[in-house]
This record gives C-alpha cells, sequence and structure tokens, in this order.
C-alpha cells in the first residue's frame, strides 16, 4: 500500500518533463516582425484581431482531424464534407428564421446563430457515425486505402450539396446586431469576428478541459499515446474513437457555420479548399496534438493575413512558405502527440 | 520479351484485351477518321502514360501524392510558355521541355525531401498544399501563364491540321499534320510506357515494392528508403510532365482547368484504381475504360436525368444531371477500392488463373 501513497515522492524524485517553450513564442515573434512593415498601429490591431478570429475558426475544424488521427492513425481527407455540410445547414436554418436575424435584438440574432450551430453539430456529428461506419472502420490501419476511400468520400458528399442545393454560390446575411465593428481608436474590431474568438477559446478551452480533467480525456490522451496499451487495459478503443470521430465531424459542422457567416457566402468546395488550409494546420502544428493544432491555426492565420495586406498575391504560398521553414526546424511539426 | 522487360501481362484474357487497345489506338487514325474519336484516342494515350507514372508512384511504393497533375501541369506550361513567347518552331518547343523538366524534379526533389523525411502520410498533405498554391500561382502570374485564361499558341507548321505529307488519301485517310501529332503522341507515350516498365522491373523497382510491402525490412536490408522514395517521385513527375507536355501539343492550348486542376488528379485517382494498382498495364486498361465512359457515357447520364425530368422526378433528375459525373465516379472509386483493389489487372489475371 505504501507504494501507492508514495506514488507522489516518486513523480517528485523524477526530473520534471522540460516544457519547450520555444514554438509557442513564435506567434509574438511573427507579430513582432510584421508590425514595423505594416506600420499603421491600428491597421496592425485590426489584421491581428483578424488573424486571432480566422485562426480559431480555423482551429474549431481542425481540432477534430488531428485528433482523430492521434487516436486511430486514421487520415480523414473527408473532414472537409463536414464543414460544407454545417455551412449547408447554416442557410436551412437562417432561411425559414429571417426575421429574427433581421431583427435588431441581439438576443434573437444570437439565438438564430445558436440554433444553426445547434443544427449543424448534430447533424453533422450524426453523419460523421455514418461516415465512420461506412467509409473508415472497414478500412483501419490501411493508410492508402483511408486516403483513397475518405477522398471518395469527399467527392461524393461534395457532388450530393450541389445535387441538393444548385451549383450556385448562397448568399448568407449575417444578422442584423452582429454587423459592423466596434471602432477603438482607429482600429476596428468586426462584431462578428468578436463572437468567433469568444466561440473559439470556448472551444478550445472545452477540449484542454475535457482531455485534461476528465476519464475520458485521458482515456483519449492514453490511447493517443498507445492504442494497444489502453485496449489491453480493457477499454474498448473502437468505441471511443467513434465518439471522437463524432464530436471532430460536429465541431468541423460548428466551424462551418461559423466560416459561412465570416464570408456571408455558401459554396460546397468551401470544404475542399478549407482542407488544404487545415492540411497545413495540423502539419504545421504536429499531427495529434490539440495545443499544436491551436497554435498552427494561429501561426496560419496571422501569416496569411499579413502576407494578405502586405502581399496579396502570394497569400496562399506565404502558408506553404510557413510550413517549410516549420518542417526545417522540426521535421514533425511543433507539438506533435505521442512522439509520432 | 526484352521489348517488354520480361514482365509481360500474365493472364490470357488481359493480354487479348491490351493487344485490342494497342491495335485499336495504334490505327485510331485511319479506324476512326473523326475529330471527336481521334481526340478520345489521343487523351487515352496521354492519360495511359500520366496515371502509368502515377502507378510508379502508388501502386509500386505506395504512396500518395495529390501533386501529380502540378507536374502534368509544369510539361504543359512549358511547352505553352515557350511556344508562345518564341513562336512556333521546334526549337522552342525543345526549350519548353528541357526547361519543365528540371523545373519538375527541382519540384519534386524538395517536396520528398520535406515530407518523406518523417512520414509518408504527410506526403499526401503536403502534395495536396503544394498542388493548390501551385494552382493558385499559375492563375495569378498572368503575364507568363495568361491567368484564368490560359494559352492558346501555335505548333509547329508539320504539326498543324494544314500541313499535308503526302497529297490524296492513304488507305481512305488523309495524312496531315493532325495525323502526324496523332502518331507523335503514340509514339512517345509508347516508348515512355516501355521505359516505365523498365524501371519498375529493374533493380531499383524491386526495392520500391520491397519498401511498399515492409519499408522496416527494406531499411533492415541496406536500402536508403528515403532515396529510394524521392527518386521514385522525381522520376514519376519527370514522366508526368512529358505527358503534360504532349497534351499542350496535342491542344494547342493550356490553362488551369485542362492542367492543373484538382478534377484531373481525381480522374487519375480513379484511372488508376480502376486499372489496377501495382501493375502498370492497368494504367491502359483504366485509361481507356474512363475515356471512353466520360466521353460516351456521359450522354446517357443526361438522357436518363431528361427522363426522370420529365417524370416529375426532380431530385433523381438532379442526382442523373450530366454535371453530377463526378459523385457517381466517386461511388465507383470507392466500391472499387473496397471490392476490388486489384483492378481491372487484378481480376483477368484472377480469372485465367481460376479456369486454367
Amino acid at each position: 500500500m505504501s507504494a501507492i501513497e508514495k506514488s507522489g515522492d516518486i513523480g517528485a524524485a523524477l526530473p520534471r518533463r522540460k516544457i519547450d517553450f520555444a514554438p509557442a513564442l513564435l506567434p509574438f515573434l511573427i507579430a513582432l516582425v510584421a508590425a514595423p512593415l505594416i506600420g499603421s498601429t491600428s491597421t496592425f490591431v485590426t489584421l491581428t484581431f483578424a488573424s486571432l478570429a480566422m485562426g480559431l475558426m480555423l482551429f474549431t475544424m481542425a481540432s477534430g482531424f488531428t485528433l482523430v488521427f492521434g487516436l486511430m492513425d486514421v487520415l480523414n481527407f473527408g473532414h472537409g464534407a463536414f464543414i460544407s455540410i454545417g455551412a449547408y445547414m447554416a442557410t436551412l436554418v437562417f432561411a425559414p428564421l429571417i426575421l429574427w436575424s433581421q431583427a435588431g435584438s441581439l438576443g434573437l440574432n444570437l439565438g438564430v446563430i445558436f440554433l444553426a450551430v445547434a443544427v449543424a453539430a448534430i447533424v453533422c456529428g450524426a453523419l460523421g457515425l455514418v461516415f465512420e461506419r461506412l467509409l473508415v472502420r472497414p478500412v483501419y490501419g490501411q493508410h492508402l486505402k483511408q486516403i483513397l476511400v475518405t477522398t471518395g468520400g469527399l467527392i461524393v458528399v461534395e457532388q450530393l450539396l450541389y445535387a441538393l442545393f444548385g451549383p450556385d454560390t448562397i448568399p448568407l446575411a449575417l444578422p442584423t446586431a452582429l454587423r459592423g465593428a466596434f471602432v477603438i481608436g482607429d482600429a476596428a474590431i468586426e462584431k462578428f469576428r468578436l463572437l468567433a474568438v469568444i466561440v473559439g477559446l470556448v472551444i478550445f478551452a472545452g477540449l484542454s478541459l475535457t482531455l485534461n480533467y476528465t476519464k475520458i480525456g485521458l482515456l483519449i490522451r492514453a490511447g493517443v499515446e498507445n492504442r494497444e496499451m489502453v485496449e489491453a487495459l480493457g477499454y474498448r478503443i473502437n468505441r471511443l474513437f467513434l465518439a471522437v470521430f463524432m464530436a471532430g465531424s460536429a465541431l468541423a459542422g460548428l466551424g462551418g457555420v461559423l466560416w459561412a457567416l465570416y464570408r456571408e457566402q455558401v459554396h460546397a468546395s468551401v470544404g475542399e479548399s478549407l482542407t488544404v488550409l487545415i492540411f497545413i494546420v495540423v502539419i504545421t502544428g504536429g499531427l495529434g496534438s490539440i495545443g499544436g493544432c491551436f497554435l498552427g491555426a494561429t501561426l496560419v492565420a496571422l501569416v496569411a493575413n499579413y502576407a494578405g495586406f502586405l502581399a496579396p498575391k502570394i497569400a496562399l504560398v506565404s502558408n506553404i512558405a510557413l510550413m517549410v521553414a516549420v518542417l526545417l526546424w522540426r521535421p514533425r511539426g511543433l507539438y506533435p502527440a505521442g512522439g509520432r | 520479351m526484352n521489348l517488354l522487360s520480361g514482365d509481360p501481362p500474365r493472364g490470357r484474357a488481359l493480354a487479348a484485351l491490351l493487344a485490342l487497345i494497342v491495335v485499336i489506338l495504334a490505327l485510331a487514325p485511319f479506324l476512326f477518321p473523326g475529330a471527336k474519336s481521334l481526340n478520345v484516342a489521343a487523351t487515352i494515350l496521354i492519360y495511359a502514360l500520366l496515371v502509368a507514372s502515377y502507378d510508379l508512384l502508388l501502386g509500386y511504393t505506395g504512396i500518395v501524392s495529390f501533386a501529380h497533375v502540378m507536374f502534368y501541369g509544369v510539361g504543359a506550361y512549358g511547352v505553352a510558355i515557350a511556344l508562345y513567347g518564341l513562336g512556333p518552331g521546334w526549337g522552342a518547343l525543345l526549350i519548353g521541355v528541357a526547361a519543365a523538366l528540371p523545373v519538375s524534379a527541382a519540384l519534386a526533389l524538395a517536396i520528398g525531401l520535406f515530407s518523406l523525411r518523417v512520414q509518408t502520410i504527410f506526403f499526401a498533405m503536403v502534395t495536396l498544399a503544394a498542388a493548390s498554391a501551385f494552382n493558385v500561382l499559375a492563375s495569378q502570374l498572368d503575364w507568363l501563364t495568361g491567368g484564368e485564361d490560359g494559352r492558346s499558341f501555335q505548333v509547329p507548321a508539320a504539326l498543324r491540321p494544314g500541313f499535308h505529307l503526302v497529297s490524296g488519301r492513304v488507305f481512305g485517310a488523309e495524312i496531315n499534320g493532325r495525323m502526324i501529332s496523332y502518331y507523335l503522341v503514340f509514339a512517345a507515350c509508347a516508348l515512355l510506357f516501355l521505359a516505365l516498365l523498365r524501371v519498375v522491373n529493374s533493380p531499383f523497382g524491386r526495392v520500391l515494392q520491397a519498401i511498399r510491402e515492409n519499408p522496416f525490412r527494406a531499411e533492415a536490408l541496406g536500402y536508403r528508403i528515403v532515396y529510394h522514395r524521392t527518386l521514385a517521385t522525381c522520376l514519376s513527375a519527370i514522366v508526368a510532365s512529358l505527358a503534360g507536355a504532349l497534351n499542350a501539343i496535342w491542344q494547342h492550348y493550356v490553362g488551369p482547368d485542362t492542367a492543373l486542376n484538382l478534377s484531373i488528379q481525381i480522374d487519375v485517382l480513379v484511372m488508376v484504381v480502376i486499372g489496377g494498382m501495382g501493375s502498370l498495364y492497368g494504367a491502359i486498361a483504366g485509361a481507356a475504360l474512363f475515356v471512353i465512359a466520360r466521353n460516351y457515357l456521359q450522354g446517357l447520364l443526361g438522357a436518363l436525368s431528361a427522363a426522370a425530368a420529365g417524370a416529375g422526378l426532380t431530385l433523381i433528375a438532379g442526382l442523373l444531371h450530366p454535371d453530377r459525373w463526378l459523385m457517381w465516379l466517386g461511388l465507383m472509386f470507392i466500391l472499387a477500392v473496397y471490392f476490388v483493389p486489384t483492378g481491372i489487372v487484378g481480376r483477368l489475371r484472377a480469372e485465367d488463373k481460376g479456369s486454367g
């Protein structure tokens, strides 16, 4: 019995694991370098805040992808499909509730967004179940087939969306109370971006707390480190994985709603184009880790916004440059999970 | 036998099918003199080469690339920019090809070194990102690439439809520049295909297959897997560029939609899987089936859609609309990966073994 009680002491005897700070300082470094180039303070504040909003939306969409990979080694190239589905769910909810979103009241406006988010999350979570059972489960452990099959899934979903909603871009107006911006000094902070930041931070906090302080989170983290061991201890990792897959799909759908409102338009190709950004985020941050995903999303958004302002033509290429630079420094990304 | 590098199709049904396809393609200008059918035949040839070079990566080395069409585009744009800028001449054509190949090889080397060093699965994601960035770049640099509109250009005089090698008809067909172009494409594709066959049956090709089957063991036997994978990537990129150059010569036009679009990449994936991964012969069968289906089945889909619309079934009409062809392709693709992972080649070989 003493062994158990003393376990705290044994832990104290071990050298503390070094916390790797260097990558976490990167966003500040980039902001410091960009600030003098941009020149005006107000533009800098606006751009930085826009990056924060974009980064948190990217994080919301990418977190499911990275967890699914971390837990089961599953590369889901169809992840973007759920973003598109989420975006279309937003149009479905907004259309009949046009009076709510046109009303001046913030409560009604937030209500309609909340409803859209809830519908998107539920629908995407449920479809995640179908997707996992039909497409992913039969090809566990076979990377090549996983990539092929999930790519096929992305195409089929995208084409189905075209067939159901038409091939044209659908405009999606922001609710009245969320249009415009707060002006602080000369810096404009768009209201919707503030909402996106709040939602993103809540999700980040929720995910971190769940992973670090709950039994399920413990099992997920243990599964990321060593799947066989968790299985050997008697936990059904497949069921856990299914839950993570559904949650990840729901988060992608939620991110899709936010992204659709941010762009104020919906098109089925949005999932495909965001998949590229998500990949860059996840590779930069390190596959499988939530912290890395958060950092990667922030970096990608900062670079995209600064580069978009300073040299618009190279915005997408700048992300590739960021990824290459990070991979040169850390070949596995900034904070990879489980020694991958 | 030597020509096929000691790797014949194996299987009577498969050999017969391939022989039929090759003979038809070789005689296409005489059998089907129409412009559309000749175009279909040339597309089959170019796609067969592109798919074969992709199979070197996917089927033989076991890595998934989403940037293969990027290399195809590099070759196509190389020829287009050279012929557009320097005028229609054989010299310009050669300069275009000679400039495109090192660019392709360097890009492939860079991507390979960055993403194959740690994990092969990085490769799939990095190539997708690189390909989409390249696509954006090509449509942004108007002054060089013509932007979204692409570039139309003149080919050397001997390849233009107006050119006649001999007056009058030979076996009922005109020997004009179009036919010379076709046979140029045919000869180049055949040569490069045989060269690829040589590569996969060389000791180098055997090592690639060993890496695909068991990377740890291959490494333990002393083969540097990063070196082999990267070299395979560069080789397949070079062949893809050549296929792109042939496509540019054939079409007299290069644009983002015909040379860089992600949907071409998807087409290539589908052709590899349907034809059969891990056998170059699959490329010929897959490309032939796919191109014929795309050119002639889309009409059928349209007729079915119109019939459904006439019957008041709007949803079904929408699903059967010819523009939704990609959805049926995607479904076919998923089913093929699950149920016929060895493709046409594997099926036909298995049938032969079963009966004989």
